[in-house]
């Protein structure tokens, strides 16, 4: 097996050293009845490069890649052209094949950059400090849910209709073991007056804008009103790219920023992994959960990078600590500031103008076919149509032409009467006028 | 200093030649790299981006009113930092990374090469199933490489991590025992336990009560067969536990739980010493979960990302969360809806969006495919083999506190053979680091006192472990002979000396900031 470097006359010497007879002396403390032989297992044996790369290729050649078809999902996750020279900075040995920096005199690389990170995430976020990462936007929601139970001591969450279902359900599954969550209607294109709801046992208000239609919400008023309660606003975002070009929820109040990293730097992936943002004011760093890496020096008086405020970690203040979460997304993270670092201000400034330049085009072209209507007035790069039949179908029949019209709103909220006929659409820098071509004459087509 | 026959100098020089001050500040290959704020200017950029027309009437009246403060780096200058940046970093790649606990085993390249392909790197996770039919077969596959190899009925996918694999595993739990109608409410954690274990049955819910270990290094089964009671919802169990040593009584303690109604956690994290010979659901575990980036090679990353699948008992597999994978005669679909759910499924909610790590996942059935049944199997017996053959080498000079062994792909040393010399286990493992290496775990587990936890793995040949015992042992007789030169104040050779942690807790510098805004806290 070329991964591994023992020939069987180095593990008779090992054995001799050891003293055991054979391998199976060292299992000995594992009952005889359960250890297994090669035959308990229904399943393949070794295989070599070439044909275990032959047998994946052929797998993954029975999707539908997004670069190969007119492609316009988004929903939560959002393709954009990812710079070459980060996935050849992330496949660096030195990043790739290291662990977590427990050791920080031979892992400032990792710290440093996720020290940059941590800054570049506040910025863009408008808050005062984030952390190192959390999986990914739907966990990071959850994570804030309960800190702002935590630091209110209160128990109920209120979660606005525009948040995107599967980000809902992810905060319900955590939220509701210590408290109660509560949803409001869902409003496809319109602002719900989530502020009423507010009372003395909220202990936060969860908003996404764009939110999961495209709609976006201006969250001032929100943030006065649970201010007004002393409960707190955590504001969500799943498409980052959008902070390119709309007021950063920190300069609108929000105590809390969960956000979804992948659209920078990361792929679509089917999923995951991706890369939660997390981003809070300084006054409530203690109740913070996940990595931190914070600034100091070393005996020779050099500046450098270490973790920092562990205490609020697992790892030593076990069941009393702020989350139980161990691992971070760091490969992700390191390309979501890698690409940000490319970017920079003027590119990402640009790469935000051309996402809804696009999404502009797109809606314009669309909303021209008969029977559909754009019912979302303000959106960054994606945008829900209102069709005059079910979206499910006329997406699936346009997947059989090899368009990827977007993602039907029924898919995430399948108990939505309003929802059948809605869908969701995202238009990148990626996306082309052919592509918009292609989809316009399908659409109608498939209509009439 | 020894010399060639050229009279060139082949040892390494003093330290204090090292010391000597160079006009630039960087050494050699080692260069020094300031933060990316301090060497980017406005107006560059690394991606070329049209400029393109646009209005601003859709933006709700919500336009961006200040920059975001990013600086401008062209590519090259991004790369060159970067890069630099990597150098700086100690990895697997590089040399041995004896992490207890963490198995850092080699992440073979062709992995990521198949995460890379377009089928699965370039896939959307809401696109229609029709599109997606072969990302559904390879989590199918992959589901079945892990329930095969666990011997256990089901899997649920969709955990991050190896400490989300556990809040699923025990939410299924807690939906299990609400299903019966039953609150249970205590949690059994062995003292040796990782601490994501007692934080995640507190997160789930639960309270922790900590069962101590013997003198042996194993969990006190009579004390935790004395704790059983009806309030008590499940025991969270490392195996091979965290002193590196296969639980004897496994069976017996399974058999006692669910005799009192209770289910049996075990964390995987140690998978790697069994995967292939033991079954874990022969040794009546109801839910364990498996981090991929530890036994099937997904890269750490620096920390990331992981991915932690977790394996269920029949009486568990009805609650496991949301989307369930099916298939049909149309082939492969995600159930996401409660409406559809197959008949006696329960799911307790969503542990995320989406549908788990495809890409770790990806990473993984590459490695099983690669390493097949019989590999895979070899690969634990390798880690078993090579664990053990540290400990036999090395504990006439160190401390091992439960004796004479064996061990299981671990090798766990305490730090009584270091007592009197002044030495302590972070110093020792500190010089580890001028000797190439990165140290081992340290003051972990917490049953033992400075605790030394070395796993090799299996993807070392005999000459590297060779060359490591002989570091590791001379390292140990110089401590004992009050030779302290080498431990005092190290590493002396890294990029960094020792760090300054309680200045950095103390006053927290969390991010970059513009000369002209205030450093401090307000």
């Amino acid at each position: 097996m070329r991964y591994l470097p023992l020939t069987n006359t180095d593990r008779s010497e090992m054995l001799a050293k050891i003293g055991a007879r054979d391998i199976d002396a060292l299992f000995r403390d594992v009952p005889k009845a359960a250890i297994v032989g090669r035959s308990a297992f229904d399943l393949t044996d070794t295989k070599g490069e070439l044909e275990v790369d032959r047998l994946l290729s052929r797998m993954a050649a029975k999707n539908v890649a997004a670069g190969s078809a007119p492609f316009f999902c988004g929903a939560g996750a959002y393709r954009h052209h990812v710079p070459a020279a980060v996935d050849h900075l992330i496949q660096r040995s030195e990043f790739l094949t290291s662990y977590t920096p427990y050791q920080p005199e031979i892992a400032q690389g990792t710290l440093q950059y996720l020290f940059e990170f941590q800054t570049q995430v506040a910025l863009l976020t408008g808050m005062e400090v984030a952390n190192a990462s959390l999986y990914d936007g739907s966990t990071a929601t959850a994570e804030a849910v309960l800190m702002a139970q935590r630091l209110t001591k209160r128990s109920k969450a209120i979660l606005s209709g525009g948040l995107h279902p599967h980000y809902a359900e992810t905060v319900e599954t955590v939220a509701n073991l210590s408290g109660e969550v509560v949803r409001t209607p869902v409003t496809p294109g319109n602002a719900e007056d989530i502020a009423a709801l507010i009372d003395d046992k909220t202990a936060c208000v969860v908003v996404q804008s764009p939110d999961v239609f495209g709609l976006i919400r201006d969250l001032r008023p929100i943030a006065d009103a649970a201010h007004a309660k002393s409960a707190l606003l955590i504001a969500v975002v799943t498409e980052i790219v959008s902070l390119g070009l709309i007021e950063p929820p920190g300069a609108m109040g929000a105590d809390i920023v969960a956000a979804e990293g992948q659209g920078i730097g990361n792929g679509l992936n089917f999923g995951g992994p991706y890369v939660g943002l997390f981003a809070t004011r300084e006054k409530f760093l203690r109740q913070m959960p996940g990595r931190l890496v914070g600034e100091t020096t070393d005996a020779g008086g050099k500046r450098g990078y270490v973790l920092t405020l562990s205490t609020r970690e697992q790892h030593i203040r076990r069941e009393k600590a702020t989350s139980n979460i161990c691992t971070n997304s760091g490969l992700c993270c390191l390309a979501f500031t890698i690409h940000l670092s490319l970017l920079g201000e003027e590119g990402f400034s640009r790469l935000a103008r051309a996402n809804h330049a696009r999404a502009s085009a797109l809606a314009d072209r669309l909303s021209k076919v008969k029977g559909v209507s754009l019912i979302t007035p303000s959106f960054f790069n994606e945008f829900t149509l209102k069709l005059p039949k079910a979206a499910k179908g006329l997406v699936d029949k346009l997947a059989a032409k090899g368009i990827i019209a977007g993602v039907p709103a029924s898919r995430l909220m399948p108990h939505e009467a309003d929802a059948t006929n809605l869908l969701i659409v995202a238009a990148t820098e990626t996306t082309t006028d052919e592509d918009y071509d292609a989809f316009v004459a399908a659409l109608a087509e498939a209509m009439s | 200093m020894t010399m060639n026959n050229q009279g060139r100098p082949t040892a390494p020089g003093t330290v204090e030649s090292n010391e000597l001050p160079t006009i630039s500040g960087d050494r050699g290959l080692d260069h020094e790299e300031a933060l990316i704020f301090e060497i980017g200017r406005a107006g560059m950029t690394g991606v070329d981006i049209p400029q393109v027309q646009m209005s601003d009437t859709k933006l709700g009246g919500l336009r961006r009113k200040g920059p975001v403060g990013l600086p401008g780096l062209s590519e090259p200058e991004v790369i060159r930092h970067y890069v630099r940046l990597s150098r700086m970093n100690y990895a697997i790649d590089a040399g041995l990374y004896p992490l207890g606990s963490c198995t850092m085993k080699h992440n073979p390249r062709l992995n990521e090469k198949m995460a890379r392909l377009p089928g699965f790197g370039d896939v959307h996770p809401l696109q229609p199933e029709a599109t997606v039919q072969g990302a559904l077969t390879l989590i199918s596959d992959l589901m079945r490489w892990l329930t095969t190899l666990t011997g256990m009925p089901a899997v649920a996918m969709s955990p991050k991590a190896g400490a989300h694999g556990e809040l699923c595993g025990l939410l299924t739990i807690r939906a299990a025992i609400a299903a019966r109608g039953e609150t249970r409410r205590r949690i059994l954690v062995p003292e040796s336990a990782h601490g994501t274990n007692p934080a995640t049955a507190a997160l789930a819910g639960f309270t922790v009560d900590e069962v101590p270990a013997t003198r042996d290094g194993h969990v006190d089964a009579d004390a935790l067969e004395a704790k059983l009671g009806p309030d008590v919802a499940a025991i969270m169990l490392t195996n091979p536990n965290t002193c590196g040593l296969f639980e004897p009584r496994i069976k017996e303690m399974a058999d006692a739980v669910h005799k009192a109604g209770a289910y049996f956690y075990c964390d995987g994290a140690n998978f790697n010493a069994i995967a292939g010979r033991v079954r874990p659901g022969d040794l009546g575990i109801d839910a364990m979960h498996i981090n991929l980036h530890k036994t099937f090679s997904t890269p750490h990353g620096g920390g990331g990302p992981g991915a932690g699948p977790v394996v269920l008992s029949a009486a568990l597999a009805p609650f496991a969360p949301l989307p369930l994978l099916v298939q049909d005669a149309n082939g492969f679909r995600m159930i996401e809806d409660r409406a559809e759910l197959p008949a006696g499924a329960q799911p307790f909610g969503r542990m995320c969006a989406f549908h788990g790590q495809m890409g770790m996942f990806v990473r993984a059935l590459t490695y099983m495919l690669s390493h097949g049944a019989d590999g895979i199997r070899q690969a634990s017996e390798d880690a078993v083999l090579s664990a053990n053959y540290i400990l036999a080498s090395l504990k006439d000079v160190m401390s091992a506190p439960f004796g004479e062994g064996p061990c299981m792909h671990e090798a766990l040393f305490d730090d009584s053979f270091l007592e009197g010399t002044g030495v302590t286990t972070l110093d020792f493992a500190k010089a580890m680091i001028d000797e190439g290496y990165h140290p081992m775990t340290m003051y972990f587990p917490l049953v033992v006192h400075g605790a030394m936890l070395i796993e090799p793995t299996e993807s070392e040949s005999k000459e590297s472990l060779d060359r490591f015992i002989h570091v590791l042992r001379t390292m140990a007789l110089e401590a004992k002979a009050g030779q302290r030169t080498r431990f005092d104040g190290a590493p002396r050779l890294a990029p960094r000396r020792r760090l300054d942690e309680t200045a950095a807790a103390r006053k927290p510098v969390l991010r970059w900031k513009p000369k002209d805004l205030p450093q401090a806290a307000e």
